[in-house]
């Protein structure tokens, strides 16, 4: 099944409906279907076998999916915060190809062999203008449908592959059709280059709903956004929650309009969720886990899971407002041991899945077994109920003497600590042990002392697992997408290093 | 009529349209209105549903067949209702999940 039929299905059906933009000037689904095939007849004529994007959010974004889908040319949104070199290394990647590029980013882009460079006004006048409404497209086979950089923290980015099939697979075993009401309207906030802004795009459509882009994450534009646009719902990452809660509870804001919000890409503190729940005790808070390889969300902690999870008594359902929730209902998961077995609930182990939606598959490489699992390398394990919990990429375990210690459950209780503002644990090379246990603080006011954050650990989990090497510090390194970048800052904190 | 995934068929007597998810284990014949599809490029003649076969297809409902293993969605909203090898198909129970992306 071929992406652009998505967006055939919603015009077919309400095409007056807003589909992208603002309620004073927004396209409906009848003129984004319009606009795409226009955008992809011009693109056409510009050659190249991949469509590159390299530009903020905005309606072009998925005019400029559709169409390249339409085509039967991959789309590859590049990161374009990246330094100039790491950037034209990619762009020159996708030869031969054409890129569409933001008009004031074209001056960072160098002329590559193979690649013919557009600017954004052009593709987007292309797409509105009247000589290319209804021109005759090819029929195009559906193939690889998107190709994502993953953020490449070690090397050269890998180019992951997403199939038409794996997407459309995705979108319509999770969405209802057109089953948002008509005056929903989605807020987008993760950039064109990450996986969860190229679902939102497809879900979005097959439910009817509106997309407002954020062209780039703000919490004032945000919390701005939301407002004069009547955002009902909306995904962001944990870092933007936090952020976005400041201003929230600074100006009294609670945004009447919002039903759900989602958020995934990184582990959630508890108190920024429990914040979250207090401020906006009307909103439906959904927590997703996904990765690229999988065309995003694989599991779901629900809205009542949450309100469960926050008035337990229980202290195993309040657990699990830390949990991902459950696989969804169409995909396998399993955790595996070290030797592929497969564990028990409450053991430790690695996720796979495997399902329809479930790529695993690079441009030089498929990840995927035999049998078609999926090895994601993130550490978790089941509870009695099913529930998941993840604790992280595997790299990133600590083994002290033998002994496998995962940073989540220590950064949980650190956070915990009236004067702990930010935390990051990971492992620093150790004569004794291999490895110990280190951890950044970035403190609230006055910097506790290490002696007191130790106990305060030992006490809660154990003496294996207290870290035996403090650096207070005024900030953590993270991505742009609010991810920590560990490596860095294990470099930073090795000693002689 | 080879029902691979993701090919595209019309109905011959109502304005259906469907997409194979899931392809039958073995042949079968997929009909609308009482008359088999047919591919979603070619133009569909004269016709109505046959009155036992007029229940109607609704778009984005997703309809399957167990004796064959056939999984269908429909694409576009039709008169005519599904049926394989002349036994008629009913649109699976879909669970709504809260919005994630």
């Amino acid at each position: 099944m071929h992406t652009a039929l998505l967006l055939d299905m919603a015009a077919d059906a309400a095409p007056d409906r807003l589909a992208f933009g603002r309620l004073a000037d927004g396209l409906t689904f009848g003129q984004a279907r319009h606009r795409a095939r226009a955008a992809a007849a011009w693109l056409a004529a510009q050659g190249g076998d991949t469509v590159a994007f390299i530009g903020l959010n905005g309606p072009a974004l998925p005019l400029a999916l559709f169409a390249s889908g339409l085509l039967g040319k991959p789309f590859a949104p590049l990161n374009y915060r990246l330094p100039d070199a790491a950037l034209n290394r990619l762009v020159a990647r996708t030869a031969p190809s054409v890129a569409i590029v933001d008009d004031d980013m074209a001056g960072r882009i160098e002329a590559a062999p193979g690649v013919a460079l557009v600017t954004r006004s052009a593709f987007e006048a292309a797409a509105a203008g009247p000589a290319l409404a209804g021109a005759e497209l090819p029929d195009a086979e559906p193939d690889i449908a998107v190709l994502l950089f993953t953020s490449g923290t070690t090397g050269e980015p890998k180019g992951a592959i997403l199939r038409h099939a794996h997407l459309t697979s995705y979108v319509i075993s999770t969405v209802e059709f057109l089953g948002s009401d008509d005056d929903e309207a989605a807020l987008v906030s993760v950039p064109p280059y990450h996986i969860a802004g190229i679902s939102a795009v497809l879900t979005g459509v097959y439910s009817g709903r509106r997309l407002v882009h954020l062209e780039a994450f703000t919490p004032e534009s945000w919390v701005e956004t939301a407002r004069t646009e009547k955002i009902t719902h909306a995904m962001v990452v944990p870092t933007m929650l936090d952020r976005i809660l400041d201003i929230l509870a600074r100006e009294g804001e609670d945004l009447p309009a919002l039903k759900a919000l989602s958020y995934g890409g990184g582990r959630m503190p508890l108190p920024v969720i429990e914040r979250a729940l207090a401020l906006l005790p009307h909103v439906d808070f959904v927590n997703a886990y996904g990765l690229t390889e999988t065309s995003s969300t694989i599991a779901v902690l629900g809205p009542d899971d949450h309100r469960m999870a926050i008035y337990a008594d229980d202290p195993e359902a309040r657990r699990r407002l830390g949990s991902v929730g459950k696989p969804l209902p169409g995909l396998e998961l399993e955790i595996r041991g070290p030797e592929g077995e497969v564990l028990p609930p409450g053991q430790v182990g690695e996720i796979h899945v495997r399902g329809e939606q479930v790529s695993g598959e690079y441009t030089h490489r498929k990840l995927l077994s035999d049998d078609g699992w999926f090895a994601t390398n993130d550490g978790g394990y089941l509870d009695a109920e099913g529930y998941l919990f993840v604790e992280g990429r595997l790299d990133d375990v600590i083994v002290r003497g033998g002994e496998n210690i995962s940073p989540g459950e220590i950064e949980d209780v650190l956070r915990e600590h009236p004067q702990v503002e930010d935390v990051a644990v990971l492992g620093v090379p150790d004569d004794r042990w291999g490895e110990t246990v280190a951890a950044a603080i970035v403190p609230k006011g006055r910097a506790p002392a290490a002696e007191e954050l130790a106990a305060w650990v030992k006490a809660r989990l154990r003496s294996t697992k207290t870290p035996e090497v403090w650096e207070f510090r005024e900030a953590l390194p993270y991505n742009d997408m609010g991810k920590l970048l560990r490596r860095q800052l294990r470099a930073e904190m090795t000693p002689g290093a | 009529m080879e029902l691979k995934p993701g090919s595209r068929w019309r109905s011959a007597v109502c304005d259906g349209e469907f997409v194979v998810v899931r392809p039958p284990k073995t042949p079968v014949s997929l009909e609308c209105g009482g008359a088999p599809v047919i591919p979603h490029g070619e133009a569909r003649g004269q016709g109505a549903p046959s009155a036992d076969h007029a229940a109607g297809a609704g778009a984005g409902k997703r309809y399957a067949d167990e004796t064959s293993g056939l999984e269908v969605l429909c694409s576009k909203a039709g008169a005519g209702s599904l049926s394989v090898d002349g036994r008629p198909i009913a649109p699976k129970d879909s669970k709504k999940l809260p919005a994630s992306d």
